[in-house]
């Protein structure tokens, strides 16, 4: 039997025109509920962030230039999957877990709701459902690729911005594009998360941006907390040394 | 953009608690060697207080708290919070059966082992939440990092310290004066480290609820210092000094939470 690769989603910016296939089949098939009718004035985007109900977001952001022309960028934020998951680091019920696809996924029945991935994730991502409180994200349709459906966000693009398949190929794929969108003329194209030199050693979601992530309200240098825990524990062993110090010294210089 | 914690008031109320009782039976172990039969019943009364508290608080705050057993349902040494779910329920029935020892003359012998398990556990228990909350990707908490340690656990052994001043007579409260003076004295100063440290990322400790905890922190906790230090053996100037600093820590562990947690 064949390994199975680590599935991931490529979405390219560049082709997307911010129809919101991707937000309502999410929604579909994973049962989400609506998190309101609300008018942000921001745009065509009225969900905002990315959220416990809302495992898509298409962002819209509109620059205008100094003559006056309106430049229209169009981006379906996703959970990143990310190599180095933080809020799978931190869960302390092993209720988030790395699937056979490399995908990370909260396994509904286990969550206790501590809240603990919600700071964790330098995305934003995960948040905790405050009616159910638990927390949710996007799986990348653990079910349906289970059942070996694509995902319901990229099955449902009319215009393959999203596209679903193993990583290692569409990094390839992605490289391809991204040279030619540059020498269609895009000066600020640029490919994000799609290598493993990153402060998440790489993720299983990537993106082809036409500006810098910031613009997106992406993180420029996401770093996985993780990372620095092993200096953090150092100090707090400082910490548990100077207090046996404190109470060795308070004895010490007892007169009773 | 990142999502703010969604983690309630009860938390920074364990922060208080759990260095409290941690802090507590490492003076308990101290007073036992020295032979101070008196300030070793006050620390272990103290530690058997944070350690019955402490859960109930960290219950209440789980979206599903019914589901609260799920944090040993697995042990994570890259959760914290599953690294302290294991260190306080250890913590608990160490202090318990130290307590049951010392107060109740159960099991005696078993009772003073439990209280070395309950010294070597109340260290960790004084210092993790602060690995806890550096642990994120919250800029105000993970760039203090090498700092938060150090002032959760100095802040824990001032909490300790001046328990055991209010639950002891005088002549016998003279170590846990000493531990609360220094320990203020290290906590003032590392909060100072860090918040230079930080720099310009340390904004959250100088607007809203986050600076008047710190405030009315720092002037409990060098006020209460004071008193402590110069009271003497008076024991109205004592338990006013060692409330000013539980309530100086208590203070300054909400300042730490509300600036990474603005609610």
């Amino acid at each position: 039997m064949a390994t199975q690769p680590r599935m991931g989603f490529f979405t390219d910016s560049s082709i997307c025109i911010g129809c919101k296939a991707c937000e309502v089949a999410c929604k579909e098939w994973n049962g989400l509920e609506a998190d309101g009718l609300d008018f942000l004035g921001m745009s065509y985007d009225n969900t905002g962030r990315l959220g416990a109900d809302s495992w898509r977001h298409v962002a819209f952001i509109e620059q205008r230039s100094a003559a006056g022309d309106v430049r229209w960028l169009m981006n379906s934020d996703v959970c990143k999957h990310c190599t180095e998951a933080a809020c799978l680091d931190v869960c302390p019920t092993g209720a988030l877990f790395r699937t056979e696809f490399g995908t990370v996924v909260v396994q509904d029945d286990v969550c206790n709701g501590c809240g603990y991935c919600v700071p964790a994730c330098p995305f934003g991502v995960i948040e905790r459902r405050e009616r159910d409180g638990r927390a949710f994200k996007c799986t990348m349709c653990y079910d349906r690729q289970r059942s070996g459906l694509a995902p319901a966000c990229s099955t449902a693009c009319p215009t393959q911005s999203i596209q679903f398949g193993p990583l290692d190929e569409l990094r390839v794929r992605a490289q391809g594009r991204l040279a030619e969108v540059q020498a269609e003329g895009a000066q600020g194209a640029r490919l994000y998360l799609a290598d493993d030199d990153n402060g998440v050693g790489g993720a299983g979601a990537f993106f082809l941006l036409l500006d810098r992530p910031e613009t997106y309200g992406l993180p420029s240098a996401p770093r996985a907390t993780t990372r620095d825990l092993a200096g953090m524990w150092r100090t707090a062993a400082l910490a548990a040394g100077l207090i046996v110090a404190g109470v060795a010294a308070a004895f010490a210089g007892d007169r009773r | 953009m990142l999502k703010p914690p969604v983690w309630k008031p009860e938390i920074a109320w364990y922060f208080f608690s759990g260095g409290l009782s941690g802090a507590s039976a490492v003076l308990a172990l101290g007073a036992r060697v020295a032979g101070n039969r008196a300030l070793a019943r006050s620390a272990l009364a103290g530690s058997l207080l944070g350690a019955a508290v402490s859960p109930p608080l960290l219950i209440s705050d789980l979206g599903r708290p019914a589901r609260f057993l799920n944090m040993l349902r697995v042990a994570k040494p890259t959760s914290p919070m599953s690294v302290g779910s294991w260190v306080l329920a250890g913590f608990g029935g160490c202090a318990a059966a130290a307590a049951a020892g010392e107060f109740l003359g159960l099991l005696r012998p078993l009772g003073r082992l439990a209280e070395v398990g309950a010294a070597a556990l109340g260290l960790p228990l004084s210092t993790y939440t602060a690995v806890l909350v550096a642990n994120t990707a919250v800029p105000v908490w993970h760039e203090s990092r090498h700092e938060l340690p150090i002032v959760f656990g100095a802040g824990a052994a001032a909490s300790a310290g001046a328990l055991a001043t209010l639950l002891t007579a005088a002549p016998d409260s003279g170590p846990a004066r000493r531990l609360a003076v220094l320990a203020v004295l290290v906590e003032v100063a590392a909060v100072a480290v860090m918040e230079h440290r930080l720099g310009p990322l340390g904004e959250p400790y100088r607007e809203g609820r986050a600076a008047t905890h710190k405030q009315v922190g720092a002037v409990l906790l060098l006020g209460g210092a004071a008193l402590l230090a110069l009271g003497r053996r008076r024991r109205l100037a004592l338990s006013l000094g060692a409330t000013m600093v539980l309530g100086g820590a208590l203070s300054e562990r909400f300042a730490i939470f509300r600036a990474g947690n603005p609610g």
